[in-house]
Formats: C-alpha cells, sequence, structure tokens
C-alpha cells in the first residue's frame, strides 16, 4: 500500500504545528439526506448517524461530515472502503443516490497548538474562530487563502482537508500564518 | 536639538535616545518621538517641496492628515515613499528623504514654477498642453512625468512579510479617543465582543492633556477594559475602509516603529462587525491668509501637541491665530512652556469664553476682530501683517517664527461616509457631520455605523464622552445585548464662545493675497484657481475638484476640503451644504500594497496545482506550460537540446515507438440518476442515452447560445452512471455549469453530479507499441477483441487498480489509464520500466497538440473562441440529429448560424512548408467597410509537424471546404507574405487505420 500523504514529509513548528498526515479512507455519499435508508446503512458502514448541517460526527474510528444539503463526506479506515462502499452502495439501491470512492482525492492536515492554530486558520479562511463559536462538531467547508478547504476540531487542534494538487500551496500558507514571530494574540482562550 | 523644551513631553523617553537621518544627515530624537518631531527639535522648517510650484514646505500637523511632511523611507527592499513623518515613529538609524525636489532641497530648480505661478492656473495643464498633439507624447508629458509626482517608487522587491486576520465582533470602535473608549466600555459592560482600534500608539486623544483629570479619566478607562474579558484593545491600528454587511477593513502597523524586530510588517484585518462606531474625532482646518503655506505656520492643535507631546518648541515666537476657542489652549500651552506668544489674533469681535479671561490672565495680547492679512518670509515665516478681519489696511507687522491657525473643526467623517451616510451641516461649528437619520445601513435597512463624540460632532469634551458611553450602548443594543445604562466619566470642560467662519483672511482680501492663500498643500491649489474655475463653470465640486487637484493628493483633501467647498460655494453664491463634499473613499489614509497582497506573493502568489507525477516530471527536465492553475510538461529536455528539438523527438518517439503523456488534469465529472441520461443529452450535441456500457464517444458541449464551450469523451459506467471528461480548464467550469442548470432550470430531474478529476491520475500510453506495454503489465486484457477502440474496461495492471480507457487523440494506437492518485506515480513508474526497452518516452503538451494537430483534431480554445459553433469546424458528425433539444440547438438555427458565408475549418499546408504565423489572416480581393483588406480567414492553430517535415496548420475561412486546393495568402506582422494552400484537415493517417489495430 502506497503512502497515502501527498507531500510525504511536510511539517513546520511555528507558533501552531503544521504537517501532513496520511488521508484516511472517504467516501461521498450524495442522497436524500433524510431518507430511512441513507440512515440504516451510514449506521451499518459507520455506526454514526447522518449529521445535521455543517456538522461532523465521529464514530470510534469513522467520522461523517456534512458537505452540502445533499452530500455527505465520510472518513473511514483505508482498510474499510471498500466493504463501507459496498454497505452503502447496497442499502441505497433503491433510491437515487451516488456511491463513490475519493479516498485519493484529498490532502489532510493537522494544525495543533491551541490558540495559535486559530490564529493560524483565522489568517487564511473568513471564519470566525473565536472559542465558543467554532467548537468541536462543526465542519466548516471555507476557503484556505485561495483554494477551497474543510476543517474541524478534534484532537486538541484542527483537522484540515484540500484538493490534492494544491497541498504544496495549502501547506505553504498554513506554514507562513503559523509563523512563531507572527502570533496575532486575539483569541484568549483555547 | 535646539528645539527641545527642558523639560516635559509625555510620549518621548530622554534616556532613549535615537539616531536617525534625514537627507544623509544625523538628527537626534528619544523613543517616542515621531519623524516630524524630531525633525522640529532638530530645527528642519523645511521638510519637502509641493507638488506644482515647489514651494519650500514645513510641517503642517502632528498627525494622519499631514500634507506636507512627506518622506522617503529606508532604502532598497525597504525603500517606501510618502510616508508622512508625523506618524512615523522614530527608530534607531532610520533613514529618510526629502521628496518632490531637484536637485536638493534647499536649491530647487523647480521652485522657478512658483515664479511663474500666475501662467500656471488651475486647469492649466488641460489648457496648454493640448496642441500641437504629438507634443504631448513626445515632449510635454515625459517632461511633466520628470518634474512632477512625489515619492519615487520603489525598485527593489519588498523584502518584507505581511498577513491577513479575519475578525468577527458585535461592536467595532474605531478611535481610542475619550468618546472611543466610553463606547468600548459602554458595549464590553453589555456583553459585547467588543474591538477598539486606535491609530496611533496612545490612547486617549488629546483629552489627557487638554481636560483637568483627563489623563486620569482615560487611564482609569483602560483600567476597566483590560478587565473584561471580551474586549480587545489594540493599538497602532487604523480603521481604513467601511464596506457594505459590517465588513471593515484595519490597518495593523506591527514593526514600523522597530524595523529590527521579526515578524510581519503589516496585518490587514478583516473585520465582520455587527456594528460599528466611528469615535475617529475631528481635523482642525487652516486658515486661508496669504503666504499660509510658509514652513512654520501650523494648526493650533498641532502646535499644542508638538508641546505637549513631545517637548518641542514649534518656535520661539509664535503668533496664534484664530476663530474659535481652542487656540487659546495652545497659546496658554505655549505661554505656560516659555514660548513667546506675540498676540492672540481672534477674528471674532466678542473673542472667546472663559479661555480669553485665562489668556489675558496669563499676560497674552488678544487682538479682537483681527486678521492674519500676509505672513512673509522665504524659506519660514518671519513676521506676519495684523489687520482687521474685514475692512481694513495692515496696522501692524509682528515678527515671528511660527504661526498657530486654526480655522475651526471638521469631524472625521470619512469611515461614516463610506458605506453612505450622509451628512448634515453644522451652521454654528461651520462643518459637515453624520446625519443620524440617514446612516449607512445594513441588508436590514438598519443602521450598523454610528458615529460618536466630535466624529459625531459632538465637539466639547464632556459631551463627547456621553455621546460615546450613549453611542457604545445603542450599537451593542442593536447588536442583541442587554445594555445597562452607562454614565460616563465626567469631565470639567469650559464654556467655549461660539465660533465664526472665516474662509478669506481677510474677508476683502484682493487677488493679489487670494494668489497666495494656499488651500491644498500638497497639490498647490489656491483659493484663486478655486475662485477661477468656479468663473469658467465648474460648478459641481466633484469637477472644480478633478479640474482643480484640490484635494486629490496622498491626503485626499483632509485639510483642504472643507475650505476649498466653502470657497466654491462663495464664488457660486450658493450655501455650501448645496454645494456638497466630494466622495469620501477608502483608505483612511494610504495602506502599503504588501498589505493588500498578505500571503499572496512569492510562491503563494497563486496556488500552483500538481498531478501525482508533477515532481517527477521536475526531476526529469520538464520544461513547464501553465495550464489555468497547473504546470504541464510542455516537453522533457535532454541535454544539449533545444525545447523545439525535445518536441519533434517526443512526437516522433510516439508515433514510432512509445509515448506517456501525463493527462491527470483532465475534468472527471461522475453523472449518476434516473434522468442522468436524458440530461446529458441536453448538455451535449451527442447522444448519450443511447451510448452503451463500457463504450465511449467523443462529445462536445455548447452554450445556449450555440457556440462551442467543451469537449472531451464520455464514458457510461453502468445504467445511470457517466463519466465526463472535460478540457484541463474547464473541469470546475464545466462542473458548475452542470449544477447551474440542474439546480436552476432543472431542478426536479434526478442527477447526481460529482467532480472526482482529483481523485485519478490519468495516463496515456499512445504508439505502436501501447499493447505490448499494458500486456507486460499484465492483469488486463487489452487486446482489440477485448478492448476494441472506443470501450473501456476496469481491472488491475501490474497490482494497480485502473479503469483503461481505449481513446486516441494522436492518431496511434493508445490507452488512457485512470489509476487513484496515490498510486498514480507508481503506475507512470512501471510503465516506464516495462517499456524501456520498446522506447519508452514521456511527451508534454506540445508534442500532444501538434499530434492532434496532424490528425486535424481541433482543440478548445485554439480552434474556438466563443465566437465559434461545431458546424463550422465540421464537426456536424456529432451533433445528433435524433435529438429534440440540446443546449445551443435553437440557437444553431438562427439565421447568422446557418450563413453560409460564415468561416468555416480547413487545413492549411504552406507552399514553401515553412509555418505559418498563428493567428494570421488571409486576405482576399477587395476592401472592408473601413478600408481595410477584406479578410477571407484566419490561422486558428500552426505548427511545424515532425512527423510530415513541414508546416500544418488548421484556419476558418470563407467558403473554405469549397475551396480545397486554392492558395491564400497570410500577410505576416513580420513583412513576409505567407502562401498556404487549403487542404484537408486529416494531415496524417486519413483512413484512421493505426490507432485500430
Amino acid at each position: 500500500m502506497s503512502d497515502a500523504r501527498v507531500l510525504k514529509e511536510a511539517e513546520c513548528v511555528g507558533a501552531a504545528t503544521v504537517r501532513e498526515v496520511e488521508a484516511p479512507g472517504m467516501i461521498t455519499v450524495k442522497a436524500e439526506l433524510a431518507s430511512a435508508a441513507l440512515a440504516e446503512c451510514l449506521r451499518a458502514a459507520t455506526g454514526a448517524a447522518v449529521p445535521q448541517t455543517r456538522r461532523i460526527v465521529r464514530e470510534r474510528d469513522a467520522r461523517v461530515a456534512w458537505m452540502a444539503p445533499d452530500e455527505l463526506l465520510l472518513l473511514v479506515p483505508r482498510a474499510d472502503v471498500a466493504a463501507s462502499l459496498a454497505t452503502l452502495t447496497d442499502g441505497l439501491a433503491g433510491e437515487h443516490a451516488l456511491v463513490a470512492d475519493v479516498s485519493d482525492m484529498r490532502a489532510v492536515f493537522r494544525i495543533e497548538a491551541g490558540r495559535a492554530a486559530r490564529e493560524t486558520l483565522a489568517k487564511l479562511c473568513p471564519v470566525d474562530l473565536a472559542p465558543g463559536v467554532f467548537a468541536a462538531g462543526e465542519i466548516r467547508r471555507t476557503r484556505l487563502a485561495q483554494v477551497p478547504a474543510a476543517f474541524w476540531i478534534e484532537e486538541n487542534g484542527f483537522t484540515l482537508v484540500c484538493f490534492r494538487s494544491v497541498a504544496r500551496y495549502a501547506f505553504d500558507v498554513l506554514k507562513g500564518a503559523a509563523a512563531a514571530d507572527a502570533r496575532v494574540g486575539y483569541f484568549r482562550e483555547v | 536639538m535646539k528645539h527641545r523644551l527642558k523639560t516635559g513631553g509625555r510620549f518621548v523617553d530622554r534616556s532613549a535616545p535615537r539616531t536617525f537621518f534625514f537627507n544623509g544627515i544625523k538628527g537626534k530624537g528619544y523613543r517616542g518621538d515621531t519623524l516630524a518631531s524630531a525633525l522640529m527639535a532638530k530645527g528642519q522648517s523645511v521638510v519637502g517641496r509641493s507638488f506644482k510650484y515647489h514651494r519650500p514646505r514645513g510641517i503642517v500637523a502632528a498627525g494622519a492628515e499631514e500634507p506636507n511632511a512627506l518622506v522617503g523611507l529606508g532604502a532598497g527592499a525597504g525603500h517606501e515613499p510618502n510616508q508622512r513623518a508625523t506618524t512615523t515613529e522614530l527608530y534607531d538609524g532610520l533613514r529618510a528623504e526629502s521628496q518632490n525636489h531637484w536637485p536638493s532641497l534647499k536649491t530647487d530648480i523647480g521652485a522657478v514654477n512658483g515664479l511663474l505661478a500666475r501662467f500656471l492656473p488651475a486647469g492649466f495643464y488641460y489648457k496648454t498642453f493640448i496642441h500641437p498633439r504629438p507634443f504631448w507624447k513626445h515632449v510635454f508629458e515625459p517632461f511633466i512625468r520628470q518634474t512632477a509626482g512625489l515619492g519615487k517608487a520603489p525598485t527593489a522587491a519588498d523584502a518584507d512579510r505581511y498577513e491577513h486576520f479575519y475578525a468577527f465582533v458585535d461592536v467595532l470602535v474605531v478611535g481610542g479617543g475619550i468618546a472611543g473608549l466610553e463606547a468600548a466600555r459602554a458595549a464590553g459592560a453589555a456583553g459585547a465582543r467588543v474591538l477598539l482600534v486606535e491609530q496611533t500608539a496612545q490612547w486617549g486623544g488629546r483629552t489627557p492633556v487638554d481636560i483637568a483629570g483627563g489623563a486620569e479619566a482615560v487611564a482609569a478607562l483602560l483600567a476597566e477594559l483590560d478587565a473584561m474579558p471580551n474586549v480587545t484593545q489594540r493599538t497602532r491600528m487604523m480603521g481604513a475602509g467601511v464596506y457594505d454587511h459590517g465588513f471593515v477593513l484595519c490597518y495593523e502597523q506591527l514593526t514600523d516603529h522597530r524595523p529590527e524586530a521579526a515578524g510581519p510588517r503589516h496585518r490587514l484585518w478583516k473585520i465582520r462587525a455587527k456594528q460599528v462606531v466611528t469615535a475617529t474625532g475631528a481635523i482642525e482646518r487652516p486658515l486661508s491668509f496669504a503666504g499660509n503655506d510658509l514652513p512654520g505656520v501650523m494648526l493650533a492643535a498641532a502646535a499644542r501637541d508638538y508641546v505637549e507631546n513631545f517637548a518641542v518648541a514649534p518656535g520661539r515666537r509664535v503668533v496664534v491665530v484664530t476663530n474659535n476657542d481652542d487656540a487659546y489652549r495652545t497659546a496658554l500651552t505655549l505661554r505656560a512652556h516659555g514660548i513667546d506668544v506675540p498676540a492672540v489674533v481672534d477674528a471674532r469681535q466678542g473673542g472667546a469664553g472663559p479661555l480669553l479671561e485665562e489668556a489675558r490672565a496669563a499676560g497674552i495680547r488678544v487682538q479682537l476682530g483681527a486678521a492674519i492679512h500676509k505672513a512673509k518670509g522665504r524659506t519660514r515665516v518671519d513676521a506676519v501683517e495684523i489687520g482687521a478681519v474685514t475692512g481694513g489696511e495692515v496696522s501692524e507687522t509682528l515678527a515671528c517664527d511660527a504661526v498657530a491657525m486654526s480655522g475651526g473643526w471638521s469631524p472625521v467623517v470619512h469611515l461614516w461616509s463610506h458605506c453612505g451616510g450622509k451628512l448634515l451641516w453644522s451652521d454654528a461649528h461651520a462643518h459637515f457631520y453624520p446625519d443620524p437619520a440617514l446612516p449607512p445601513t445594513g441588508r436590514d435597512g438598519a443602521a450598523f455605523v454610528r458615529a460618536a463624540g466630535t466624529a459625531n460632532g459632538v465637539m466639547r469634551a464632556h459631551e463627547a464622552a456621553s455621546d460615546g458611553a450613549a453611542q457604545g450602548q445603542a450599537a451593542a443594543a442593536e447588536a442583541g445585548f442587554d445594555a445597562p445604562e452607562i454614565v460616563a466619566t465626567p469631565l470639567e470642560t469650559p464654556d467655549e464662545a461660539p465660533m465664526r467662519p472665516v474662509w478669506l483672511m481677510p474677508e476683502d482680501a484682493d487677488i493679489g493675497l487670494r494668489e497666495k492663500m494656499w488651500l491644498d498643500f500638497q497639490n498647490d491649489v489656491k483659493v484663486s484657481d478655486v475662485q477661477l474655475a468656479a468663473r469658467e463653470g465648474f460648478e459641481s465640486v466633484e469637477h472644480t475638484k478633478r479640474y482643480t487637484t484640490l484635494g486629490m493628493a496622498t491626503d485626499q483633501g483632509k485639510l483642504s476640503n472643507i475650505n476649498g467647498l466653502a470657497i466654491l460655494s462663495q464664488a457660486l453664491n450658493e450655501e455650501i451644504p448645496r454645494v456638497g463634499t466630494t466622495t469620501f473613499r477608502p483608505p483612511y489614509t494610504p495602506i502599503s500594497m504588501g498589505a493588500i497582497a498578505g500571503e499572496a506573493r512569492g510562491e503563494t502568489f497563486q496556488p500552483l496545482r500538481c498531478t501525482p507525477m508533477h515532481a517527477w516530471h521536475a526531476a526529469h527536465g520538464a520544461h513547464w506550460e501553465p495550464v489555468g492553475q497547473w504546470r504541464r510538461p510542455y516537453a522533457y529536455m535532454r541535454a544539449g537540446e533545444s525545447v523545439a528539438q525535445a518536441v519533434a523527438r517526443e512526437v516522433k518517439n510516439t508515433r514510432q515507438a512509445l509515448g506517456l503523456l501525463d493527462a491527470s488534469t483532465l475534468g472527471k465529472i461522475l453523472v449518476k440518476g434516473p434522468d442522468a441520461g436524458r440530461f446529458l443529452d441536453m448538455l451535449y450535441t451527442n447522444s448519450f442515452s443511447k451510448l452503451k456500457v463500457g463504450r465511449c464517444r467523443y462529445g462536445l458541449m455548447c452554450s445556449e447560445n450555440g457556440f462551442l464551450s467543451d469537449d472531451g469523451v464520455v464514458a457510461r459506467l453502468s445504467d445511470d452512471t457517466w463519466l465526463c471528461h472535460t478540457t484541463t480548464g474547464g473541469a470546475d467550469r464545466i462542473h458548475a455549469w452542470m449544477e447551474d442548470w440542474l439546480q436552476c432550470e432543472w431542478w426536479d430531474w434526478q442527477v447526481h453530479t460529482l467532480n472526482v478529476t482529483e481523485q485519478y491520475g490519468q495516463i496515456a500510453v499512445v504508439g505502436p507499441q501501447a499493447r505490448v506495454a499494458l500486456e507486460r503489465l499484465g492483469g488486463i486484457d487489452v487486446s482489440k477483441a477485448a478492448l476494441p477502440f472506443m470501450g473501456w474496461v476496469e481491472g488491475t495492471l501490474g497490482g494497480v487498480p485502473v479503469r483503461v480507457y481505449r481513446i486516441s487523440f494522436s492518431g496511434e494506437l493508445s490507452y488512457e489509464i485512470a489509476v487513484p492518485a496515490h498510486r498514480a506515480l507508481e503506475l507512470w513508474e512501471a510503465l516506464l520500466a516495462v517499456g524501456a526497452d520498446l522506447g519508452v518516452m514521456p511527451y508534454g503538451t506540445e508534442a500532444l497538440h501538434i499530434m492532434r494537430a496532424e490528425k486535424g483534431f481541433i482543440m478548445i480554445g485554439d480552434e474556438t473562441d466563443g465566437t465559434v459553433i461545431p458546424q463550422d469546424l465540421g464537426l456536424d458528425w456529432a451533433i445528433s440529429k435524433k435529438k429534440d433539444d440540446y443546449l445551443g440547438k435553437r440557437a444553431q438555427q438562427r439565421p447568422h448560424m446557418r450563413d453560409p458565408e460564415r468561416w468555416k475549418l480547413v487545413g492549411l499546408q504552406t507552399v514553401d512548408g515553412t509555418v505559418l504565423p498563428d493567428g494570421a489572416y488571409a486576405v482576399g480581393e477587395g476592401e472592408n467597410a473601413l478600408g481595410q483588406r477584406r479578410m477571407i480567414g484566419r490561422v486558428t492553430s500552426s505548427y511545424h509537424s515532425p512527423t510530415l517535415a513541414r508546416g500544418i496548420a488548421m484556419g476558418l475561412v470563407e467558403h473554405g471546404p469549397e475551396r480545397m486546393g486554392e492558395v491564400l495568402e497570410f500577410p505576416g506582422t513580420d513583412g513576409t507574405l505567407y502562401r498556404a494552400r487549403i487542404v484537408d484537415p486529416v494531415f496524417y493517417d486519413p483512413e484512421g487505420a493505426k490507432q485500430d489495430v
């Protein structure tokens, strides 16, 4: 199995730490999100319920993110992709739905270190990242400087995904924003 | 530091000396000085030359409104022109150069313009440099460009870093004076998220100096704000612009005052505020008397600032001239610091309120109903002539080395006005102030900007404080917070007598004096210029501004605006509010280009999209071509090769042996659903609902106006699923186009689309040895029988999961292999390995283009330009005749689209084998309506064909397909006449035998 990182060794330690991590398996589901069949096969595949608007839910080692009014993104261990695909495809067989393996489409980054992680993203993304406003459980699809990206909070930091072709650009702008000498000092809490 | 006072100076730290250089000459100052205060302390009275007449100019103000003291700061990669000395904090080693002088500040040849001033009236350039016409470009403009203009543009790339920051607040308070502090406290007490910004390094504005107990009041307010976790205060951060929907730009200067510090120099804050409070204060106006531009003549409050804040004396004998009470504070301050004040010249017959008695008690002579008729001096004021304000002769001449003037105060309404806030005229204060009934409004029609304090026309400190608290409270309430009543800090403010507007001094000044009264110091606009403009028929203030250049300099008329339009209104015999102001536009003061760019520079100027094989290409001699934001190898260079040689080698090798192309950038969009077939039938000119599973077809997409928009191969993956390939540049656009139709027009059709471009690497394996290479990898039967032309199959090749399409854009045996992106490089390298003895070579986009052209295949963007329909290109075969409709069908039936005169695609072959210039026009007999030679066609793509060893081209030609064999003439821009014969566009293997093996 190949390395599911685009840049391989990409890490910088500044006010915040930015590093590329192995992309998990990813599956896009486009369907009627209120569908009972979807809820059932999603639970079967991941254990998770259909997330509400702009939410990401986690169940064991799987996450399910709301992406659009008719679209979910599943993040599952790469080893589970085939089984999850099958479960979803079978479960949605009678529905108007699209299930696709998109495991190779994105690069995944971690941005860690409390307040500085929030400030790093707030330099690049037009999102209210204030503590208490952007909290765990929310996913935000937005723009990272000039490219589309999405991020959410988990394990004392942010996980950010962007398309793989712009992984270098994303890392470079994150690295610049995370520089140790560029702290803003705007957010008072983690 | 001969003008430095022995004691005082609340901003300067005498224990921290600083050295600076002005025009190369060393000067000394202290931490806390501005460059202006340090220059003044040094006794430097001339700091620059004016724009038009090159008159010597001194420091006028102490803040952002300064028009004269502009300098070039730093050198090389750190050079920045037009920096205001009054807002430049002094640091050790600062290097500043004065501007707009030649050869030197002292001796300026351009000053001769001043002697010719009466020949340089308003609109001089418009009037003078019109005739003879060619002179403008070749004589006048080069000369004017040499002598005009302020600072010099930097020549080196900016060495500093910049960044942006997005913040979201309930209440943004701009301005850290007493009103802003009170507003922030009131909004903070309500629980709102508050950001308070102040453009200078200090809080409190003039309250700590002008008001007894003011310093303590400011300190107490700051302590209260510090204790509120929901309030953030930042200094050196200017509110630059207010825009729709509560968007505000703020400009934070992080290291300008300590350039040795690491980190970004500027940070541009992009703020979304539910409510904005502009507590931006007021700016003092100059008085228009003759010679008011002489160095040493300055604003009265600025003179006070220099004494109180920096312990610098603006002069040894300072005449104060005013039409309002505030300048009396300056007189008292000067006197208290031992500076001689020969007189306070007050235009009002009744003089000031209690401050008048205070001044007299301090032994200051006060001359009422009086005016300065003229300030005299050469490079600095040395005397003023005093007389009655109206009707009277000069009664005496007072020697002095400085004049402190006050023509009244104008609220800083810029931020209020940026987003549409309207203004009212106050007769009492002779100024415009925000109209509370017509504020900037948000999407809900409610006000989102409030002005507070002096910026709101509330001119006295205690009232400004109360107004600040009230506006802060109201803003918090509007933002949805339960705002408690806040009692503002009580401040002792003496009563004041009314001011008296004096627009000319004396009011009956003759033309000789009016020609010496400056309105706009930076652009050299005088009272006489505005009056002339009015006489010449410029009634609109906006026209007068552009004709005279009043207020068009880098200070944007902060000092000159109101004085100028008062003169204009007098000349037009109109009320000032009827004449109105010019438009206030962001930014409030200039902000750096670097701050605007933020991270978008150097390597991150734009995203660079990379395919999974990008690093391999880079390591193997890729000569890059930008395609959208991608970089694709144009050719792979080998040692000693030219680009053309590399391209020729790649074409020949692919046709004779085996080539590999990285086609990963092609767009790939999944389309699935019960209505997907019907949807694609509408989207493409071809019929895709009839395509069999396992098969591919080349398709064309048109806009609803019938023009060819994109092309690509569509594969049917299953009964209800298709995969559409788009051009590299078309992926996002075509996906958006699909969603546009699905969401806006055919919203009840059951179709899902998904852009999976980035999921796959795609490799074209092309050439006579292609099949052998794939067979060596093994895993899929790629024989002609198992995988015929235009078929596809899924499986594994050498253990890598793939989908193989048997398609060809080169005319050779060819497979395109889609592979999960993370494994694309692995497959690429495996193909190179198994193909080594078959002569495998990668090829780039130019070889791709040439092989397409040799086969007569069109390229979107070459053969199409948004005006070309498929029928022009002989693509009628790709237009389904059986369908009722498709996007563009109706448009293609319009008479113009069916016109037999439309130019049509043909091949072009030069008579002598040379290469036709791309884009060249073919000319026919006669002339067109414009008297030019009639054009009958043009070259749409042109190459040297290594296969055929001659130039080949495609072009659109009038009646082209009917004129086979005719020779056309193409005049080149190089003077050469090219001759080419019309031929079939398929130059290579017209039978298609080679790809179908």
